[in-house]
């Protein structure tokens, strides 16, 4: 796949900018000597139709949700309404620095206010802030907030310890470890639920809480959720709730109901914002009564008909964003809201489990599924015994071939071979009927044409890439003649 | 029913006879029961799409900001963004995709982020760069994670002359660590005056130029730190006519791209730079995309070094970074693609011209001068007669400048921070002194309130 560097020739030109009116080494002179550049940074010299043919078709390489069904597990890949785009590029939005005076960014504020207030609510608890710019980094400011929690409490260093269910997302480790917390990793029985004994030999005055999926990343819904959080509220912990999978129970429950404590939001998740190829996203972070005091500043505070920024939090963990967190973003999870409206919402959750369901029943006749019973918005299947060394990674090639985008592949890790698969509530019933008709299509052919699968993808722009080799030579810049 | 659910009322009744349940709410029996009674609404009617579309544009135009002249920078810049880069934007195979996962079909996504990293060690001058962080200040915090993972110590040494928001995120991530920061003060330039190196330092951050604009000397501060990190917190823009601060040895080089073809967007999304060297290649946070060949020999492009990343290696992990700012990185590549060595040049160039055009034209007028006589690009502090006088006078011109509220943080009184870019025009700066000298005339000349 040539680069743009590719293409282009030196002295070409994409752009018409101002000229100089002073003397280009009259400028320079401003700069010390030894800071002054002495080689320009290489960078692709190409007129504006190369650039453009170049990105063009760059992106046709790509698959996206407009491409086609995207039932990435634990991803929420459902549709990204065009409204939304226009909305966030309005000039209002789009031209405001964030440190004006906040009574010239009053519209802004509303946006901030508004989105909390419904957050709060659809959260079902008192606090909330926006600053987070990704569901991970909702949940390292959680991990800040205990540690405060518990340091303004006296409790630290004794409460090192955070609780996470063997099918927590990767990011749930990884955000506690970063805030300074042992992770100790609790089994799941064999309904794929938490283990309550497991938990109950694991609570103690050195836990600092646990984090929860909910539902959890096999798609099902915690039973004992209510006795779970509140057996960690007996033994002084936090519970802190990942909301990458609300879309399962949007619009008829709430964490702060199951006891949560924190509660982060995908808003590029459930609140339909596109996810950019990887980003930005938004993971705004919703709080019960004893943590508001921690919340990060400034917090927004509508008084009267304005609104104002509130910085005199003497008990704040401080800033986790330089800013507001990733307004453009949050423009168009408010649109969503605001369009959906509680029955809108209800019918998410509900549209979202019919559709994994109806998958899973339909598939579960050609594919093993673990874990046998109603799911909320998405389920998990393994790809074990199709045929002599056939493995998930092969049927999620394949299912390239067919135009779909593959599913989640070898995650949750307590399915061997997982392929996790959410379908949303956005796609049509013709393309959730193709997929099951592909599906045990492509179970056929591993028993009857298995290098079809080892081989797979036939038609994409590229064939299976080595990955080991990028490992074992890596090549991760333009390597440039004499750099 | 929601616009979005294309389904219907035959297709749900479908879907429900082939799951075996009566209705939908049976989907949801598993909930318990005192959990779905406790549930509220929150009382919002659906509403049309062209309700929706007025309320928020109405929102967009409540703001009076946008009708200000910009000359407030202090971290983000109203550079011109060319239209290319939103149409480059708006390709729904871009913005619609997730992360990479599947190669094959996201050579696209991962070509670019390869051409980003390119770029992002071109101008820094270090050699490997990741695919984007949050912003410039995670990007930070993250570097100095990373300085404490691989040389140890607890001490940060970090500047006062460092921007203050970027700062606070620093403490809230180094409060976590358990790490110090320390701070480092500045001399009569506005340069930061680096002592003696306390045992246990991690790092030393340096921004450059610095919060109050003023360019830092990078020369022979890495050989005074020994194995502690170099950390250079940078404005790309500068680096277009800035020696780049690998060439004096920087460990890590991070700083905020959304001067790289990203609107102002009331301060988020934004990007977070990251490069560092290739030693450090396993310890760095963030994704990378590598070269390789597909089975037929044919060159592409994966996700490179993911055993360093969270859904690998969960606690173990380089960081827990996974969404990242990857449209805004995409932004970035676009931006610099459209101009070219020459045209990074001159965009910093033009606005070093008109900022100091400025700075002389106010410099002039009695009362006001330089809080730092040390060199600028196109950013400076001006110390004034009396700042908030001239902040509200400027207001009425409709000219928005960093106020003194920001610069009391970093212990410097009385002064604003004055930010230029090429969009400025002649007739704008002209307004700027116009106004400044109203009120210079207004006050003695010798009339300085402080400092």
């Amino acid at each position: 796949m040539p680069t743009i560097y590719a293409r282009g020739q030196k002295g070409r030109k994409a752009l018409a900018l101002p000229e100089l009116s002073r003397p280009e080494e009259e400028l320079l002179r401003k700069i010390p000597e030894g800071m002054r550049r002495r080689e320009p940074p290489l960078l692709p010299e190409v007129s504006q139709p190369e650039l453009v043919r170049h990105y063009t078709h760059l992106s046709r390489l790509n698959y996206g949700v407009d491409t086609g069904f995207y039932p990435l597990g634990s991803c929420t890949m459902k549709y990204n309404p065009k409204l939304h785009e226009d909305l966030s590029r309005l000039p209002g939005f789009t031209g405001l620095h964030p440190l004006l005076p906040e009574e010239e960014v009053q519209g802004a504020l509303a946006v901030l206010w508004e989105l909390s207030e419904y957050l709060k609510g659809i959260a079902g608890m008192p606090g909330l802030t926006l600053q987070p710019a990704a569901g991970a980094h909702g949940e390292l400011t959680g991990m800040f907030l205990i540690k405060r929690y518990f340091e303004d409490r006296g409790e630290l260093p004794r409460r090192e310890k955070i609780l996470l269910p063997d099918s927590a997302h990767g990011t749930n480790p990884a955000s506690a470890a970063m805030a300074g917390f042992r992770v100790v990793s609790i089994p799941s029985d064999r309904r794929g639920m938490v283990d309550l004994e497991a938990l109950k030999r694991n609570l103690d005055e050195t836990v600092a809480g646990i984090m929860l999926t909910v539902p959890n990343t096999l798609g099902i819904f915690e039973e004992d959720i209510l006795e779970i959080t509140k057996l960690v509220h007996e033994a002084g912990g936090l519970c802190y709730f990942d909301g990458a999978n609300l879309n399962a129970f949007l619009g008829r429950a709430r964490p702060g109901d199951m006891g949560a404590d924190i509660f982060h939001f995908n808003l590029h998740k459930t609140f339909s914002t596109p996810h950019g190829g990887g980003g930005p996203g938004a993971g705004p972070l919703a709080v019960s009564e004893p943590l508001v005091p921690y919340l990060p500043v400034p917090e927004i505070v509508k008084d009267g008909e304005k609104f104002r920024l509130h910085y005199d939090k003497p008990k704040s963990i401080g800033r986790v964003h330089p800013y507001f967190g990733n307004f453009l973003v949050m423009v168009k999870a408010l649109a969503y809201i605001l369009t959906l409206g509680d029955e809108g919402m209800r019918e998410v959750s509900a549209a979202a489990a019919l559709a994994a369901n109806y998958l899973r029943v339909r598939l579960k006749g050609t594919y093993k599924l673990p874990y046998d019973r109603l799911c909320k918005h998405e389920f998990v299947l393994s790809g074990e015994g199709l045929g002599e060394g056939i493995r998930t990674l092969d049927i999620a090639k394949r299912l390239i071939d067919y135009g779909f985008h593959p599913p989640t592949i070898y995650f949750p890790l307590i399915v061997r071979e997982a392929l996790m698969i959410e379908p949303t509530e956005t796609e049509h019933k013709e393309v959730l009927d193709a997929f099951c008709e592909v599906m045990p299509k492509i179970a056929e052919e591993a028993r009857t044409n298995p290098a079809l699968l080892k081989e797979a993808p036939h038609h994409a722009p590229v064939r299976r890439l080595d990955e080991a080799r990028a490992v074992r030579q890596p090549i991760l810049r333009e390597p440039f003649l004499g750099n | 029913m929601n616009p979005y659910i294309p389904h219907t009322k035959r297709d749900i009744e479908e879907m429900l006879s082939a799951v075996g349940l009566p209705d939908v709410e049976a989907l949801f029996s598993d909930i318990p029961e005192e959990v779905l009674r406790r549930f509220k609404p929150l009382g919002l009617p659906p509403r049309d799409e062209i309700w929706v579309y007025r309320h928020i544009t109405g929102l967009s135009q409540r703001s009076t900001g946008t009708k200000l002249i910009p000359f407030l920078g202090a971290g983000l810049y109203d550079h011109y963004v060319p239209p290319v880069v939103g149409h480059v934007l708006s390709r729904a195979e871009f913005y619609t995709a997730y992360t990479p996962y599947q190669p094959e079909i996201s050579q696209g996504t991962l070509t670019w982020m390869f051409e980003y990293q390119t770029m992002v060690c071109e101008l820094t001058g270090m050699e490997v760069a990741n695919a984007s962080m949050y912003d410039g200040a995670t990007a930070l915090a993250e570097a100095v994670y990373m300085a404490h993972r691989t040389v140890g110590g607890k001490v940060v040494l970090v500047p006062k002359s460092l921007n203050p928001n970027v700062r606070e995120v620093l403490a809230t991530y180094a409060w976590a660590a358990g790490l110090e920061l320390v701070d480092v003060p500045y001399d009569e330039n506005g340069q930061l005056r680096l002592g003696e190196t306390p045992e246990g330092t991690s790092a030393l951050v340096v921004q450059e130029p610095n919060f109050f604009g003023v360019v830092e000397d990078l020369s022979g501060l890495k050989e005074r730190l020994g194995k502690a990190f170099l950390i250079v917190y940078v404005n790309p823009i500068a680096l277009g006519i800035l020696e780049p601060p690998g060439k004096f040895g920087a460990d890590a080089v991070v700083g905020e791209g959304q001067v790289l073809g990203l609107p102002l967007s009331f301060g988020g999304p934004l990007l977070g730079i990251f490069a560092t060297k290739m030693e450090h290649l396993r310890r760095m946070p963030g994704r990378l995309s590598g070269r390789t060949v597909d089975t037929e020999g044919k060159e592409g492009y994966v996700m490179a070094f993911q055993t360093r990343e969270q859904h690998i290696r969960r606690e173990e992990a380089t960081s827990n970074i996974c969404t990242n700012s990857a449209l805004c990185a995409l932004a970035a590549t676009v931006y610099l693609a459209a101009l070219g060595p020459e045209g990074l040049r001159k965009i910093a160039l033009l606005s070093l011209e008109r900022a100091h055009s400025l700075a002389e034209r106010i410099f002039s007028l009695p009362g006001f001068r330089p809080a730092f006589p040390g060199p600028f690009l196109y950013e400076f502090s001006v110390r004034c007669p009396d700042a908030q006088a001239a902040v509200r006078r400027l207001r009425e011109e409709r000219i928005a400048v960093a106020g003194p509220e920001l610069l009391e943080k970093c212990g410097v009184e009385n002064a604003l921070l004055v930010a230029v870019t090429e969009k400025r025009t002649p007739e704008e700066l002209d307004l700027f002194v116009q106004a400044l000298s109203s009120l210079a005339a207004e006050v003695p000349a010798a009339g300085f309130k402080k400092g």
